[in-house]
């Protein structure tokens, strides 16, 4: 065990943090789930791409700086610390990125990942069906095999920033006789191709940036496919893996609300009831908890380790501390909690508030965490199945 | 930045859980716990053959030498064995700090321990309460800030029954004076703090231990108990229980690991990582245990099921160096103090005067 960073660790976040200095926007931009802020955040992704930040894990010839996981965790200890936007095409390069450089060829990854990288084609997730949400096996839409096509058809739902977005990744069955996990293939979508309908949804904060899609005989051509014919469900959940663990919710993110929390319980100390000062503790707490664990994890792949149920004790613990953090502070702010960030009087409530209604998605998305604990109690503790 | 334990650590580690196995087993924790002084010298002295009692004393007075960090998963160990000796006291808190009194006390204290031939115990200055008292040859109490160490017959000890029959207490009066003291003011006070973070972080560790005991034991219960014509463990309200515990236990687990480091290493925020770690450790013993005794049903609520042997070790382990309480505000007062270094990027940070920007 060794708990310092060495000098270059130490460089690379020093130029990481200069580089963010001079660059992030100085007004917080609009909400990605606007077409507005949507196309604000993209522009936001060029600058970032264009000094090799976008994703500074990736191999340099995707456009990435081919750092380790540790200077990626580095890179978004700053990036939070920083306030930088948020990503938005977060589904695109913590998600499939990952799973395109595992399982694509390399045309897939030459063809998609650079466009991903700038933000230049910004993707959506197409795992839920209505009738398919935890039991994602009981996927319907269809992808039949015509020549060098796919036909699709059916739908697919809860697609974040599906209204704004380019591109689809999802799993669809390409065997009709097939049951449950087999005979299922995970295509590559385009959302303008025809046939394919995007109708918007507004989610619970009043913004319609989820959508619903459905395909009526869109043709998707067979290279889009990524892995084998019927083998979609483990490249799923090898994404889902990444989505669950490390990737998408690294712990800079719940460190920066646990100090951001630190300091509205400072400022509002005098009024607060002492339990509220043990809640606060606790969601820091918990914070670094979680940055502690993420570094074990890293470490633990940077040895030749690979993530695997134990994803799912990292998705509940982060979506149940997200959500706790939030509540925590909305007790805090008083009467104040329930203004909107337009309120005259909210200050700086409405972005808790904001915030609030975003965890609470965090315990759903993802894998509910009622999944999440089948998979603890039945792939980590050993209790029977089913 | 490497947050692992090497081959030769986890090696030792599954050695000491192979020899706890067979020397501590229920059935001889009942009969520690049964006996008059709570303590067995047999078991001591198979302890000391394998160094647990010096495995912090220095190797020239005969121990292992290893610091925080070389025995923190040890302590892991005896706490899922429910180890009911007084090892935290004489191996993790009065060896160190015999060490670092150094002079005569050192000098006479530092080869029997690891002989297994003396039991030192300290007090914690929060507790009037002494853990392990009435079998102790030596006694280091602090009395305000001064630190004195004193053989039985100079003090008076007053059992008091508590709930862990695996940690008799008592509490201790005693005459201090310039013949039993050996440190004073700012002195003594470093050397009272200094045991206090080093009883905490291995009582976290043995935390760590007896929550993935209970955890494992009411899986294994859930897989075998029957009703409805099914095992238990296949109904979604048991399995969901067991699996928040585990997620408490797996993100105690690296703080403590971090607090180990930090102690080793004397860094300056040490006993901040130390709070952190016996907070977390803690609550996730304390949940491990309700989630056990919950899923094991009326059984679980006997004498004579096991269930209580850790169950009992991990609360008695929260009253331990500190409770929750204490930690938790020790906590607070580094992160609730203006200019407090906290936030992304500040989990590692070295402290302020020593980095570059």
């Amino acid at each position: 065990m060794n708990l310092e960073y060495t000098p270059g660790q130490r460089a690379f976040r020093a130029e990481v943090r200069a580089w963010l200095a001079a660059h992030v926007p100085k007004a917080p931009l609009a909400s990605f789930d606007t077409r507005e802020g949507f196309e604000e955040h993209r522009a936001w992704e060029r600058t970032l791409d264009a000094a090799g930040y976008s994703m500074v894990s990736w191999p340099r010839d995707y456009g990435g700086r081919g750092a380790d996981l540790l200077e990626w965790l580095i890179f978004e200890e700053e990036y939070y610390r920083a306030d930088a936007p948020g990503r938005v095409n977060q589904n695109g390069i913590f998600l499939l990125g990952p799973t395109l450089m595992e399982y694509g060829t390399p045309e897939q990854r030459a063809r998609y990942l650079p466009r991903m990288a700038s933000g230049e084609e910004v993707w959506a997730q197409g795992w839920s069906e209505p009738n398919a949400g935890s039991d994602m096996a009981a996927i319907q839409a269809t992808a039949l095999r015509d020549g060098a096509c796919y036909v699709l058809r059916g739908q697919k739902t809860w697609a974040s920033r599906g209204a704004f977005a380019h591109w689809m990744f999802g799993l669809f069955r390409s065997d009709p006789a097939s049951e449950r996990h087999q005979g299922l293939s995970f295509l590559l979508v385009p959302l303008d191709a025809p046939g394919v309908t995007v109708r918007p949804i507004e989610k619970l904060d009043g913004k319609a940036a989820f959508a619903e899609v459905f395909f009526d005989d869109a043709r998707v051509p067979v290279e889009n496919r990524l892995g084998e014919e019927g083998a979609g469900w483990q490249v799923a959940m090898s994404t889902a893996g990444f989505e669950r663990g490390l990737m998408l919710r690294s712990p800079a993110r719940f460190q920066r609300t646990a100090q951001k929390l630190v300091e509205l319980y400072r400022s509002h100390a005098e009024r607060c009831e002492p339990a509220l000062r043990r809640d606060v503790i606790g969601c820091w707490t918990a914070a670094e908890a979680y940055a502690l664990e993420t570094y074990r994890t890293v470490s633990r792949l940077l040895a030749g380790g690979r993530i695997g149920f134990e994803a799912s004790l990292n998705k509940i613990f982060w979506s149940e501390l997200d959500l706790r953090m939030h509540e925590t502070a909305l007790e805090i702010l008083g009467w104040r909690a329930e203004l909107r960030p337009e309120a005259p009087a909210a200050g700086d409530a409405g972005e808790w508030l904001d915030g609030f209604l975003f965890a609470l998605a965090g315990p759903i998305y993802a894998g509910t965490n009622e999944i999440q604990r089948n998979v603890i109690a039945e792939r980590i503790l050993g209790l029977p199945r089913g | 930045m490497e947050f692992g334990f090497d081959a030769d650590q986890t090696l030792l580690q599954s050695a000491l859980r192979e020899f706890l196995a067979a020397e501590c087993t229920p059935e001889r924790v009942r009969s520690i716990w049964a006996s008059d002084g709570g303590h067995s010298p047999e078991l001591w002295a198979r302890l000391a053959e394998v160094g647990l009692p010096g495995v912090s004393v220095p190797e020239a007075h005969g121990g292992l030498g290893l610091d925080e960090l070389g025995s923190v998963l040890l302590f892991e160990e005896t706490g899922r064995a429910a180890l009911p000796e007084p090892l935290v006291a004489t191996a993790a808190v009065a060896a160190p700090l015999l060490v670092e009194l150094g002079g005569e006390p050192a000098e006479r204290w530092l080869g029997p321990i690891a002989r297994g031939e003396a039991i030192a115990v300290v007090g914690d200055g929060l507790s009037p309460l002494v853990g392990h008292a009435g079998i102790a040859d030596l006694l280091l109490l602090p009395d305000g800030d001064d630190l004195h160490a004193l053989t039985p017959e100079r003090v008076e000890r007053t059992p008091q029954p508590a709930d862990d029959p695996g940690r008799r207490l008592a509490s201790v009066a005693f005459a201090p004076g310039p013949a039993t003291r050996v440190a004073r003011g700012d002195r003594g006070r470093a050397l009272r703090e200094a045991a206090l973070d080093r009883g905490a972080l291995a009582s976290a560790a043995e935390a760590l231990g007896a929550a993935d005991r209970l955890i494992e034991v009411a899986a294994a219960y859930a897989c075998q108990r029957r009703q409805f014509g099914q095992p238990i463990g296949r109904f979604q309200a048991v399995k969901h229980m067991l699996a928040g515990a585990k997620v408490k236990l797996e993100y105690a687990r690296p703080a403590v690991h971090r607090a180990a480091w930090s102690v080793a290493r004397a860094a300056p925020q040490r006993s901040l990582h130390v709070s952190m770690a016996k907070l977390l450790a803690c609550e996730a013993a304390g949940l491990a245990a309700r989630t056990a005794l919950q899923v094991h049903g009326a059984i679980g609520y006997t004498w004579e099921q096991d269930l209580h042997l850790w169950m009992r070790r991990a609360w008695s382990l929260e009253m331990s160096w500190g409770r929750s309480a204490f930690h938790r505000s020790r906590v607070g007062e580094v992160i609730l103090a203006g200019g407090a270094r906290i936030g992304p990027g500040e989990t590692f940070a070295a402290p302020a005067g020593s980095e570059e920007s």
